[in-house]
């Protein structure tokens, strides 16, 4: 399939994997940041080809684990209002609240819609004009656009029976979130090439002048990944730390201009909880003052619910790279995709349902071998 | 399906006078009867049925019987390449087919919510009378109930079927032997990709076509030939992950498949690209493994390539001497990994 095919092409893999074995003298810590990459890293196998000097850690970048409990009450208590129609992505439904998940309050006869896009919600608004429509805003940059379109369109036709439920987050304060960390490990980034399809890298420019890190805009196709290792190492063993592009064809610096217009004009920076990594300064989003209405915790009243994380999951240190799901003791029995303790075990992004899937029980092939 | 299918054959209830299902129409009097008699005894018409009796009574003749049932909710109940009368006739054929079986006889059971479309249910009745003649079965017995507005989904079928079993072998799991060669027939994630786009309205270039098909046919053919079959698995729900993870998990032997063999067409990977999914995992209604010792993968491979209109029947993988019972594939940059079952649907992902 074009644009498929040519990115997991065999024999240019194996070229990869021998240049980056060729110029790797040392051992070096690499952190992907997305939880796409995650999956790809470990779906096609890159982390068993690479040499073994070369650690992959993986990011925060999952959007279902980065969302702390404490919104998922939010939202668990918003769906099992009456009149409420709850919309969200797929993922959200099976992440563990304080009490429950979304899936047990649509089993208890809760109005949830798994939706597709933020505009399902809209139709399902217009469709439904006694029910309060509530959509879980979720997501990095990639997702933020299109909920502020929903939001923006909501204004335009004046809705009034829908809101959001913000969970929006922000990347690159999460990234210096972790170099800023005094254990941190990481000697370069591989950054999200679908955040910077939306708003550029002119951020990283600065977190790298600051961090002198190299960070290469990565895509998710085995080559990509492949590619993107080999300019990370290549800036490391070179003594470089630049912001370099390896997704053309998708990222421009400046990203996608009308994205980030709609997303200045509906939403506003604010310091926003990350599951596992607590209060980042400037990571979120909000509605801005003139979109106040459409704000669900205010409308109905949530804002306050507060919650702390469970005790036993370690999603936390997995979500800023200090341990891989191997190391936590419930792993593959105690938590499980069937019984999640934390989101990382839910998400099809996260990093745990990566390992879960894809490296369960190899005979011989024991990951922790490599670190 | 193409509505055209049904042009010229109109709904022996005329719609003036029913257009839609009344509670009246479970109720055990005229109207259940003249319902029973006009739509399904005229499609499915065959001597069991016209002796108007409690059950079916028939001699099979035969070695062994197979026997299964399965029900059927499918929302939407139209989709492109099907619908859900296809379906239920389909899918129990080929239940009976994968145990080796000719399948015979059907029973056809209808939970109908109230309001539904009389036209509709004529509809879904003559396709299951296409099916059903196309994979040479009768439905000889049925039932039908109705439940009030809002209590289903339109209309739930429940199929069971009966076919009968003239050979020694022993088609399952545990005949599964290390060297194995197994076979898929045709390219996989057709249908599943074709429920959701029709389900979720997602829009792509060109419409995926559901592969719903009767796979009795080619069972008959392999048998025919004396193929040595050692196990035969539709490719249902969970994709073809979950039946190898099944059949490796039964049998206690590993499977390994290669990711550049796995038959899809561009369709379906690209429409998977988008979501996120993974064609392995896709649903799929007329599609099958066959596991046969690797000295009868030729004949097998032309049987199903020449003879039973298989033309994308492709080798995947092969059962190998490690008693893990797991299932591993080798991506297309060469490594391996693990193939194991989801713990419910597939998801897409968010960004």
């Amino acid at each position: 399939m074009k644009y498929v095919d040519e990115f997991r092409d065999p024999s240019a893999a194996a070229r990869y994997v021998r240049q980056i074995a060729r110029i790797t003298s040392r051992n070096w810590t690499i952190m992907e940041v997305c939880g796409g990459q995650t999956h790809a890293i470990l779906k096609s196998g890159i982390d068993q080809l690479i040499p073994q000097r070369i650690n992959l850690l993986h990011g925060p970048g999952c959007p279902v684990c980065v969302t702390p409990v404490e919104l998922i009450d939010k939202a668990v208590a918003v769906a099992a209002m009456e009149n409420a129609i709850f919309c969200s992505f797929g993922d959200m439904l099976r992440v563990p609240g304080s009490e429950k998940d979304l899936m047990s309050v649509r089993a208890e006869g809760g109005d949830i819609r798994t939706v597709y896009a933020p505009t399902d919600a809209l139709k399902i608004a217009l469709d439904n004009p006694d029910r309060e429509v509530v959509f879980f805003g979720i997501g990095f940059e990639t997702t933020a656009p299109a909920n502020a379109t929903l939001v923006y369109t909501a204004r335009e036709q004046g809705l009034k029976n829908i809101s959001i439920l913000m969970a929006q987050v922000l990347i690159p304060p999460a990234m210096e979130a972790i170099l800023n960390a005094p254990d941190n490990e990481v000697n370069g980034f591989l950054a999200a090439g679908h955040v910077c399809s939306v708003v550029g890298f002119e951020d990283y420019e600065r977190l790298v002048a600051k961090h002198k890190i190299p960070i290469v805009v990565t895509g998710f196709e085995p080559l990509d990944i492949l590619q993107g290792i080999y300019m990370t190492i290549a800036q490391l063993e070179e003594g470089r730390a630049e912001v370099e592009n390896q997704y053309r064809r998708a990222v421009q610096r400046n990203g996608n201009t009308a994205a980030i217009k709609i997303m200045h004009e509906v939403f506003t920076i604010i310091d926003r909880k990350w599951r596992g990594l607590g209060i980042i300064p400037k990571s979120g989003l909000a509605l801005d003052e003139k979109y106040i209405e459409f704000d669900a915790e205010k409308k109905f009243g949530v804002a306050d619910i507060t919650a702390e994380e469970s005790t036993e999951c370690i999603s936390g240190l997995i979500l800023q790279g200090k341990k891989k799901p191997h190391d936590c003791a419930a792993f593959g029995t105690r938590c499980t995709p069937e019984h999640p303790l934390g989101a990382t075990m839910v998400s099809s992004e996260g990093a745990c349902a990566a390992y879960y899937r894809y490296r369960k029980a190899i005979p011989g092939d024991d990951p922790k071998e490599k670190q | 399906m193409s509505e055209n299918k049904y042009t010229g054959l109109n709904c022996p209830i005329p719609i003036t006078e029913y257009p839609r299902i009344l509670l009246a129409h479970g109720g055990g009097g005229r109207l259940m009867h003249q319902l029973i008699d006009k739509i399904f005894a005229t499609a499915f018409a065959n001597p069991h049925l016209e002796t108007a009796h409690d059950g079916a009574v028939f001699d099979t003749e035969s070695k062994k019987t197979a026997f299964t049932t399965d029900s059927y909710v499918v929302d939407p109940l139209f989709f492109p390449g099907g619908d859900i009368g296809k379906l239920a006739v389909d899918g129990t054929v080929n239940d009976l087919a994968m145990c080796g079986a000719r399948p015979l006889y059907l029973s056809a059971g209808f939970i109908i919510e109230e309001g539904f479309a009389m036209d509709d249910l004529w509809k879904i009745a003559l396709s299951m009378r296409d099916a059903a003649d196309e994979a040479e079965v009768s439905i000889v017995t049925g039932d039908t109930k109705v439940v009030d507005k809002g209590r289903g989904h339109g209309v739930f079928i429940n199929t069971a079927g009966v076919g009968v079993i003239n050979h020694d072998r022993n088609i399952s799991p545990s005949s599964v032997q290390p060297g194995d060669i197994i076979i898929v027939n045709g390219d996989i994630g057709r249908h599943g990709m074709a429920i959701m786009a029709k389900r979720e309205n997602l829009s792509f270039e060109t419409t995926i076509e559901s592969d719903c098909a009767p796979l009795a046919a080619t069972v008959k053919n392999m048998l025919d030939a004396n193929i040595e079959i050692h196990c035969l698995r539709d490719l249902t729900r969970g994709g073809l992950a979950a039946s190898l993870v099944e059949i490796a998990s039964t049998s206690g032997f590993k499977i390994e498949i290669e990711e550049k063999n796995i038959p899809a067409c561009d369709e379906v990977r690209g429409a998977c690209e988008i979501l996120g999914f993974d064609p392995i995992y896709v649903a799929n209604e007329g599609r099958m493994v066959i596991f046969v010792p690797e000295k009868e993968a030729d004949r097998t491979m032309s049987i199903l390539r020449e003879s039973s209109s298989w033309p994308d029947a492709t080798v995947i993988g092969r059962v190998i001497d490690n008693r893990t019972g797991i299932v591993t594939m080798k991506s297309l940059i060469g490594a391996e990994r693990i193939i194991d079952m989801l713990s419910g649907e597939q998801l897409p992902r968010i960004c």
